[in-house]
């Protein structure tokens, strides 16, 4: 693994400062309604290029919501009014000017049950190129052996590239996915509780392959499992009934909290 | 917080409790020890120090459980971190008071010269600050623990003066000079349990605000103290 070790964490608080990071996804004022109802409200958030953001909180609370604003994945939900802004290096996503399928393809998306295509391996990784335009063989093949080696998936799966994902044990279905993701080049990775379904050695996979990950592209990861989003990510945010409760450096926020509603959450004192 | 959690750190605090009644009480004897130049106590203080540091030992592996089991987070962290610590200061003060006891066994071979007035004194507030400490951890008093710290400077000030004086009796009669040795080592101890109240002190102020506030002295006198101290040499 080729994570950094520093040893000066005051020198890393300052680094990481989230008010001096470099942002990749800026979230101004965004609110979302379902219909009538209002699902976010008002969010304004900074996401720092290259580290691990993660949003927590209760069930509801609106961070899945947030997740799939990022790549428009809300579009294809009736009834949903989005006011408010994000910017993805400095351009508006609802830029009427805006390709989506251009944006969700710099914005891939891991969801939490693996849903590999019914075809070979292979088709799963080759399958967003080719939409793309790449009919080339040689780049086809080369497209997925990278894929597939940064989804740490490569040396299991290599001598059987034409057999079916469904075939595939939980854990290695998920890195298949998080593949197809990477195979167009992405450089946001959005996962929406990508380890829920695993065990814990294939969560372990998938954790290790996010900090690998996280050395070339943006991960912003939602989950349910606190200890997860302490071990995993850089930020940390903390959302409660739509709202942006807190957001910090997840070494503080899960030491000291500075508000008391995210303390009584990440103790379990309610939610 | 789930009750089982809740469960466990009400024991963790019923378990310190009684660890730094132990603690207190061996220390109060200690002293006692000194200053009636009782040996059968000494020795008692001496023998309870085993059952001290099997306390510690089961405070410790019940906060690595606490841990393993269920990663507490925020308050609860700081909570078992501060225990942690606090629980290896009890165990040194336990281990200070065996020493003050050892002395008051060599001491019981002479009767003179008398137990010293400044060293009761100085006997009794660092008793105090090592139940303050305690009782700053229970209630999470910020300005009890604040106080402590501030305490520390007029110990290390009376056991400097306890020094100079003693140092001259012996000059002046040098026929007492293992006494009165024995009695700079209580002074000496005693300073030194005043600075594990000081530091369980430090651990309450973790506990409460978040902030690792050790060796940070000269910044905290200068905003707390009403007035100036002389810096610790």
């Amino acid at each position: 693994m080729t994570t950094e070790l520093s040893l000066d964490l005051l020198a890393d608080d300052t680094r990481m400062d989230l008010a001096l990071a470099t942002p990749i996804v800026e979230i101004s004022n965004l609110s979302l309604f379902y219909g009538a109802k209002q699902a976010l409200h008002d969010v304004t958030l900074n996401i720092p290029e290259r580290h691990i953001t993660a949003f927590i909180g209760p069930s509801g609370c609106g961070k899945s919501t947030l997740l799939r604003c990022l790549n428009r994945m809300n579009d294809l939900i009736d009834h949903v009014r989005i006011s408010g802004r994000i910017a993805i290096r400095g351009h508006d996503i609802h830029d009427p000017q805006q390709d989506v399928t251009e944006l969700r393809k710099r914005v891939g998306m891991v969801f939490q049950k693996s849903n590999p295509f019914p075809k070979s391996i292979y088709e799963n990784i080759a399958f967003g190129p080719r939409i793309l335009g790449t009919r080339d063989r040689a780049t086809l093949d080369e497209i997925v052996e990278r894929s597939l080696r940064a989804a740490a998936l490569w040396d299991e799966v290599k001598d059987r590239l034409n057999e079916s994902a469904l075939g595939m044990s939980g854990g290695q279905q998920q890195r298949l996915c998080i593949g197809r993701a990477l195979a167009v080049e992405p450089e946001i990775l959005l996962m929406d509780e990508p380890c829920s379904a695993l065990d814990p050695i294939a969560t372990a996979r998938i954790e290790d392959l996010m900090l690998e990950l996280k050395q070339r592209y943006t991960i912003v990861i939602v989950t349910h499992n606190m200890q997860q989003a302490a071990r995993m990510s850089d930020y940390t945010a903390f959302m409660y009934m739509g709202k942006l409760i807190e957001v910090g450096l997840t070494r503080k926020v899960f030491t000291t909290p500075l508000e008391q509603q995210t303390e009584d959450y990440i103790t379990g004192r309610f939610g | 917080m789930p009750v089982h959690l809740v469960r466990e750190i009400d024991k963790l605090k019923q378990m310190m409790l009684s660890l730094a009644a132990m603690v207190e009480d061996n220390m109060r004897f200690a002293v006692k020890a000194v200053a009636e130049r009782d040996p059968n106590l000494a020795q008692k203080v001496i023998a309870r120090d085993h059952e001290i540091d099997r306390v510690e030992v089961e405070v410790e592996e019940e906060c690595l459980k606490i841990f393993a089991l269920h990663q507490p987070v925020a308050n609860d962290l700081r909570f078992i971190v501060a225990i942690l610590k606090i629980n290896h200061d009890l165990e040194r003060i336990g281990d200070l008071a065996v020493n003050i006891a050892e002395r008051a066994e060599e001491m019981s071979r002479f009767r003179q010269p008398a137990m010293r007035t400044d060293l009761l004194i100085m006997a009794d507030v660092v008793q105090n600050m090592v139940s303050e400490s305690i009782d700053a951890m229970i209630n999470r008093d910020l300005k009890q623990a604040r106080d402590i710290w501030l305490a520390d400077d007029e110990i290390d000030a009376r056991n400097r003066a306890i020094h100079q004086d003693v140092g001259r009796e012996i000059g002046e009669h040098p026929e007492h000079y293992e006494t009165l040795l024995c009695l700079l080592s209580v002074s000496r101890n005693l300073e030194r349990i005043a600075d594990h109240a000081t530091s369980i002190a430090k651990d309450v102020i973790y506990m409460i605000e978040g902030e690792i506030v050790r060796h940070r002295s000269r910044e905290f006198r200068a905003i707390n103290s009403p007035q100036s101290h002389t810096p610790r040499p």
